[in-house]
């Protein structure tokens, strides 16, 4: 059923690789300038009205985002994540807070822990969780937890700890 | 309070569509709503703007709470992140341990036995009538009942004593991890759920009384805080918010998953959209989670393995690929989007929590024109836990 909904949507738009991960759940892919026409078709057109989520992932390998737009048709339980791929280097996407207002939230908060852009979402530039956050985006790849911890922290004297694998090697290899 | 929609001139729109306020002409003030408020829900703040004593504009404030979650899980092994995920959701944790659980089991490509499914469901009703309880104190308490918030402390007490008895825990139990569950239930069990059930139920009708019945709480949030229906979709409205406006959104029913399929009930739902039937519409579906609770642990296979075998948690990598879980929690629709590469560790793992949509975007327009006295008891019906909006 849901492969009949991508054929059909693939005459329309450039779409990617169908992704059937479950009967209810797929996911495809499109080039970013056709995303908005995609997702107004697909709320306006095929029932998906609800806006799951909004998310990034990033592929520092790669050198790319991908953002997830996850839509669902409650009627026919049907679950599509639209994935769009950017570049890292001075990433901008277009806001879709004209299509679902609550998408502001998100975008706001890629903005911050991403350093994804979307010109013209209201508040995009506004601190959400982080204030006075002066290094890269906290979520990139590139942004090292310890690194960042250690240098602001201290251990308390005394703790001591232990990579699980390591210890559990260490542990065999002793025979106890 | 009558709710006026044509309210919105006030004050002046600019022509960018942001509204003309001038602090400095002394008509408007600034006023903080937390962080440290008694009308606060959890670690957050509201910004308001005032014009006497009528709201006119609002700001969530969150990052109070912000652990990293979803950064921390980037860096830890499948089985490292189990205990940490219940810690996004506080008052009911377990919703995070099933998403998770369930969306590594489905990218590994492993099958929980059935009765830990049914253990599962369990756990999360169970859950469900926690944060209820709680709920159902703090909305009481945000409009000066405070009575209430003592007597479902208590009731939910009794429910934090059958979840240690069954977890070993109060609060955080990490008992739902992936492959199933991490124990049966302990003798006589069933008879001292019974007991508790009973308890609560009493409980409620006594809340019932004092609460719904009582003129000054009806007086308060009949017309308080109304959501238009047709606002539901564009602010990802999910849960009993939605089902209070005669929606019947409900994932238990709409794409059932653990044993829902298996147990017999209808979604509740409400009419009037507003405080009052929000809150009316948790108090019917405690009740229906009373039941199911009865329907679980009568229908439940009475033997039979809770947990399947997994691969070395030391060792565990999953196949590349992505899905999305989701479960009816009390707030709304919880839903996790795990993202492997076929390492050791998460590539990415995202929370949907219903705060997210319901305290920012929909508080902040639904606030506007409110009376501060009133800003409390909106903020609680919504039922937001900001731990969820941050992770």
């Amino acid at each position: 059923m849901m492969r009949e909904l991508y054929k059909k949507t693939k005459q329309l738009f450039p779409l990617g690789d169908l992704t059937e991960q479950r009967h209810d759940l797929v996911f495809v892919s499109i080039p970013h300038p056709f995303l908005s026409s995609l997702l107004r078709h697909l709320r306006d057109k095929e029932g998906f009205s609800h806006l799951v989520l909004l998310t990034a992932v990033d592929w520092l390998e790669r050198g790319e985002f991908q953002l997830t737009y996850l839509l669902c048709n409650r009627s026919k339980a049907w679950d599509m994540g639209v994935r769009v791929v950017l570049p890292r280097e001075g990433a901008t996407m277009e806001s879709i807070h004209t299509l679902w207002p609550t998408a502001a939230t998100y975008q706001r908060e890629l903005k911050e822990m991403f350093g994804i852009d979307f010109p013209g979402s209201p508040g995009v530039n506004d601190d959400f969780i982080l204030e006075g956050w002066d290094d890269i985006p906290p979520y990139r790849r590139d942004f090292d937890t310890l690194k960042f911890a250690e240098a602001r922290f201290t251990q308390r004297p005394g703790r001591e700890s232990l990579d699980p694998a390591q210890h559990m090697a260490k542990h065999h290899s002793d025979g106890s | 309070m009558v709710y006026q929609p044509d309210r919105s001139q006030y004050p002046q729109q600019r022509a960018d569509g942001s509204l003309d306020i001038d602090l400095e002409s002394g008509k408007y003030l600034k006023l903080w709503q937390g962080p440290q408020h008694p009308g606060i829900t959890g670690n957050m703040s509201l910004e308001l703007t005032v014009c006497g004593d009528e709201v006119v504009e609002a700001k969530t404030h969150v990052g109070y709470l912000h652990r990293g979650f979803e950064k921390l899980m980037e860096r830890r092994t499948f089985i490292q992140c189990f205990p940490i995920v219940c810690r996004i959701c506080v008052p009911e944790p377990d919703f995070n341990e099933y998403c998770y659980a369930a969306a590594v089991e489905e990218l590994a490509g492993i099958q929980p036995p059935e009765r830990s499914d049914w253990i599962r469901t369990l756990i999360l009703e169970m859950g469900r009538i926690n944060s209820y309880l709680m709920f159902l104190g703090g909305q009481a308490g945000s409009l000066g009942l405070g009575v209430v918030a003592q007597w479902s402390t208590y009731v939910r007490d009794l429910m934090l004593d059958r979840f240690e008895e069954l977890t070993g825990a109060r609060i955080y139990h990490m008992f739902i991890l992936p492959g199933g569950v991490r124990g049966d239930l302990p003798e006589g069990f069933q008879q001292r759920m019974e007991e508790t059930l009973k308890e609560i139920e009493r409980t409620l009708g006594d809340i019932e009384d004092v609460m719904f019945c009582n003129a000054v709480f009806k007086k308060r949030t009949v017309g308080l805080g109304y959501i238009d229906p047709a606002l539901f979709n564009p602010y990802g409205v999910t849960g009993p918010n939605a089902r209070a406006g005669g929606v019947a959104k409900d994932v238990r029913r709409d794409q059932p998953y653990l044993i829902y399929s298996q147990l017999a009930f209808e979604p509740i739902v409400g009419q009037d959209s507003d405080v009052f039937a929000r809150a009316d519409v948790r108090r019917r579906d405690l009740l229906l989670s009373i039941d199911l609770i009865r329907q679980i642990l009568a229908g439940m296979p009475k033997k039979g393995p809770v947990m399947a075998k997994i691969p070395n948690v030391l060792h565990w990598k999953i196949p590349p690929g992505e899905t999305y879980i989701r479960g009816e929690c009390s707030r709304g629709e919880y839903g996790y989007y795990l993202v492997t590469d076929g390492s050791g560790y998460p590539r990415r793992v995202n929370v949907r929590g219903p705060s997210y949509t319901h305290a920012v975007a929909l508080l902040e327009r639904l606030i506007v024109h409110v009376n501060i006295s009133d800003v409390a008891g909106l903020m609680v019906s919504l039922h937001t836990y900001p731990p969820e909006i941050e992770r």
